[in-house]
């Protein structure tokens, strides 16, 4: 089949790549582009202009993309009609030569054009719009040969325009109509923050001012601007950035329908002719034409879908956010940032104008709609997040304010804006990868999503420590508007389905193995891949106890050998010691073991048990069986190690039995596999020498009972856990205990500890369901005791925990 | 079943024999280009296994990592008749030995 594509920028050649990824052979693709160049990254035109950046450096697709993916492209060639009937698309170029391609399937990404002031004088030299390569140079060679330049209008782009200008040494004065700068995307404080500091640079402003009409001198180049109350400015250049119009000249002509854009359904076709799509900034969806990088993308990757006959894949509307790509000044909002005058809207305000930091943040119903950052907006993709994801912020609004940092603590020195960060810095500690790689791979790859730079860089692709610098890495390098991870989060590139999503369909559709949760679901690759067969086994296995069948090859070596492989693919055994208590008959044994396969080393773990490193794998099943331990499941994500301290048995401090809980707790909950790994500890009394604090349950016992806490993290970033409750008997420790973890293995998505799984889902969500719903209490207490009911240690009942004992012998030749 | 095995060798590192889900047999030797994990304990799908070290994507019929990383495990031959799996005998004792 045909397929013609209008239009050679962005959002339309995305669009051709993601259709290449899911299928390269179903169209002979040719591409018309009015530019002289092959795409290019237009939101890099700023520091271009500001000579932050080489034309050369921001193409996106060189030419050679186009050749070796078999496309067609015609640079340089208008498309000047389309005959909807015999499906033929005819172009011109500027020596007036035609040429003409038929079609089966057409793209229409035709962008938009600047809106030019209807104002007399606007056709003299020198006056420009801001929208392109030939704008961007023009600008560059005016600077060289004069020195007064008045931007028009004190949006994003007419800003960055003046600060390039200004970078280039012209004298540059702002012409901005409304009250204060960027009122579309600031508040009023902020935009006068934002002009203090632009002044501060040499930048000038008529703030209010209306442009009457742009005078011009004897050559017919453009003098001066004169407004409307008779003052007026010298100006050798003028550049109009007043707004953008979706370019829907052509569609007109075809007699599509347009209403501000062409107007497209959820899988991007225009209303019109369903063989006819349209994507990108000329497109209006549901009554909007985007003009930001990120949703245009996300388009893109819809209509691919839909063009690769898929046909999954909808678009339902994006939410942006905006970022000025001026080198020094951090400035951030995003959705509803002005708020409401009705009183139904909340407002809260941090204001620090000798330190240029303001940030407001606006609260609807316990949810935040808008955010509007200036001087420090380290938090924005975090506030972001929150904003889309719509939750409920009820029980961190006190701290809302003052951002999450959801940048870990370790790896980074702890650096936490990456902005002062010097190129060699390291980003990425568990990959060594340095800022300056980083940024150089965006520019040069160019990369738009966190999962892209993960893929090229191995940056936060391991422990994800660092991903909060990575993603303000990104939003500075790639431009404000970066792709941000997309609220729906698919698995991995097998499938579009999220996590939730899955596991809803295996609970609906009660689907027992992987094969008919790949079918049931579409997967693009019949027997998926590392990232989504060990989630989906466990969706499965937690969805439908003691009816799904475990899959062995769908878990990780260490699950799958029940020992835990080391750099040297030699493994470690970790025997299970029951609240960390043990006995000289035990030592004994272990002690042997050691002595007998020649075990390099032995270790004490932060967890209280001693790890066995070096084991050969052929010498597992006996070194087991030697043992003569159960499994300590530190291989797992499951119940790893209950940490409990000495307690009242010996304490002279201890108010409760820590130790007796603690062993309770590991017997009532050992093998249970869970989304990831579960760390318990007990605490005899409030000093806690066990750290309760920073355990995915800790339990803490005071004179009058026990204190229980959740969610806490000792890890990549430490999070002290929240109190939950106080409860009086033993009894109601285990029950609240294995309530909160059924809770956890039937919501919590794979590889999502507690503590991010609680973040997510609210404190007070999980309190709602564990301590006011006693009957849903009880009955997760239930499901979790009936799923662990004859659960089998993999290191003794190989055949019903599905040991393959094949995999300890080596075949010799 | 998917999954694989391993080859010890009388000289040289051992060879890992892998089994696709449509049945194809592929031999690699169990040493990931990267930092030499053993291929052989990673997670089979499609016609790729991830390295259970680094999680590198290692191509079963070209022994190659997948983009961005870089480099290749050594081949070896594999031929499946009635059911039996043989590897060529002078490619084990010459191939990647040191």
């Amino acid at each position: 089949m045909n397929l013609v594509m209008v239009g050679n920028g962005m959002a339309g050649v995305r669009t051709l790549e993601e259709l290449i990824k899911l299928t390269p052979e179903l169209y002979n693709i040719t591409v018309f582009g009015s530019e002289p160049h092959p795409n290019y990254n237009r939101i890099l035109l700023s520091p271009v202009l500001a000579g932050e950046q080489q034309l050369d450096e921001i193409i996106l697709n060189p030419l050679s993309w186009y050749s070796d993916n078999g496309i067609t492209l015609h640079t340089g060639w208008t498309v000047k009609e389309i005959d909807r009937v015999k499906r033929i698309v005819y172009a011109e170029n500027s020596q007036g030569d035609k040429c003409s391609a038929p079609y089966d399937r057409l793209i229409l990404a035709t962008g938009s054009n600047p809106f030019m002031l209807p104002v007399p004088g606007r056709e003299l030299a020198g006056v420009l719009a801001y929208r392109d390569i030939a704008d961007t140079q023009a600008m560059i060679d005016a600077a060289t040969k004069y020195k007064n330049a008045v931007v028009i209008g004190g949006g994003l782009l007419g800003l960055e325009a003046a600060n390039g200008l200004m970078k280039r040494g012209m004298m540059v004065t702002v012409v901005h109509v409304a009250d204060w700068l960027m009122e579309r995307q600031l508040d009023k404080t902020a935009g006068q923050m934002l002009q203090k500091s632009l002044e501060a640079r040499g930048m000038q402003f008529r703030i209010g001012a209306q442009t009457q009409s742009l005078i011009g001198n004897a050559k017919g180049r453009v003098e001066q601007v004169l407004f409307k109350d008779g003052t007026h400015a010298a100006a050798d250049l003028v550049v109009m950035a007043v707004g953008i119009r979706p370019n829907t000249a052509l569609a007109e002509k075809m007699r599509l329908h347009c209403d501000r854009g062409i107007v497209v359904t959820d899988t991007l076709q225009t209303v019109t002719d369903p063989r006819i799509y349209a994507v990108g900034e000329c497109a209006a969806h549901r009554g909007i034409a985007y003009g930001l990088v990120a949703p245009l993308f996300e388009q893109g990757k819809v209509l691919a879908n839909h063009l690769a006959e898929y046909g999954i894949g909808r678009y339902t509307g994006s939410l942006t956010s905006t970022k000025l790509k001026v080198t020094g000044i951090d400035l951030f909002s995003a959705g509803d940032f002005m708020g409401s005058k009705d009183g139904l809207t909340e407002e809260i305000i941090l204001s620090d104008p000798k330190e240029g930091v303001y940030k407001k943040l606006v609260i609807r119903d316990d949810q935040l709609i808008g955010a509007c950052l200036f001087g420090d907006t380290v938090d924005g993709s975090w506030y972001f997040k929150l904003l889309r994801d719509g939750r409920n912020i009820a029980d961190i609004r006190e701290k809302l304010m003052f951002g999450e940092s959801n940048i870990g603590d370790v790896g980074h020195e702890g650096h936490n804006k990456a902005v002062s960060m010097p190129d060699d810095a390291e980003v990425c500690g568990c990959n060594g990868v340095s800022k300056g790689a980083i940024c150089k791979a965006i520019k040069e790859k160019g990369l738009f999503t966190l999962d892209e730079v993960r893929k090229q860089t191995k940056a936060s692709a391991s422990c994800g420590s660092c991903t909060g610098l990575v993603e303000q890495i990104l939003m500075f390098t790639a431009g404000g508007d970066y792709s941000a991870t997309p609220k729906k989060k698919a698995i991995c590139g097998c499938t579009d389905s999220s996590h939730q999503e899955v596991r809803d369909a295996i609970r609906e559709k009660k689907l027992l193995t992987n094969e008919a949760v790949f079918k049931a679901l579409n997967w693009r690759h019949p027997t998926g891949c590392a990232s989504c067969r060990p989630a989906v086994n466990y969706y499965r296995l937690s969805s439908w106890a003691k009816e799904a069948l475990d899959d062995p090859q769908s878990r990780f070596i260490n699950e799958r050998s029940h020992a835990n492989i080391q750099k040297d693919g030699t493994y470690s055994v970790i025997p299970r010691m029951w609240g960390g208590e043990t006995t000289a008959d035990e030592l004994r044994r272990i002690a042997d073991v050691v002595d007998k396969y020649k075990i390099p080393t032995v270790k004490v773990t932060g967890g209280q048990r001693i790890d066995l490193l070096g084991v050969k794998k052929e010498d597992l099943v006996n070194v087991w069986k030697d043992i003569g331990m159960p499994s300590g499941h530190a291989y797992a994500k499951a119940l790893r190690t209950v940490k409990t301290c000495v307690g009242s048995e010996w304490c002279r401090m201890g108010t409760q039995d820590s130790t007796k809980m603690g062993k309770d707790l590991e017997r009532a909950m050992w093998r249970m596999y869970a989304p990831h790994k579960v760390k318990f500890a007990v605490s005899g009394c409030p000093r806690n020498c066990a750290e309760a604090g920073i355990k995915d349950v800790g339990i803490i016992g005071v004179d009058s009972g026990w204190e229980m806490y959740i969610a806490g993290n000792g890890g990549i970033k430490t999070e002290v856990a929240h109190f939950f409750t106080k409860l009086k008997t033993e009894d109601e420790v285990l029950e609240y205990t294995g309530a909160f973890m059924q809770l956890y293995r039937e919501e919590g998505w794979y590889l999502e500890r507690t503590v991010h799984y609680v973040n997510r889902v609210g404190l007070d969500y999980v309190k709602k369901k564990i301590l006011d719903d006693e009957v849903g209490r009880k009955a997760l207490w239930e499901r979790l005791q009936f799923a662990l009911e004859g659960e089998p240690d993999p290191w003794f009942e190989f055949d019903k925990a599905q040991v393959d004992t094949r995999q300890f012998e080596a075949i010799s030749v | 079943m998917l999954g694989a095995r391993r080859v010890r060798r009388a000289r040289g590192h051992e060879v890992a024999v892998f089994r696709s889900a449509e049945n194809k047999v592929f031999a690699l030797l169990d040493r990931c280009p990267h930092k030499g994990g053993p291929l052989s304990q990673g997670i089979v799908y499609g016609e790729s296994v991830a390295c259970p070290l680094h999680n590198w994507q290692i191509g079963l019929s070209d022994g190659c990592a997948k983009a961005p990383d870089e480099g290749c495990a050594q081949r070896f031959e594999v031929m499946v008749a009635n059911g039996e799996v043989s590897l060529n005998i002078n490619e084990l004792n010459s191939l990647a030995l040191e």
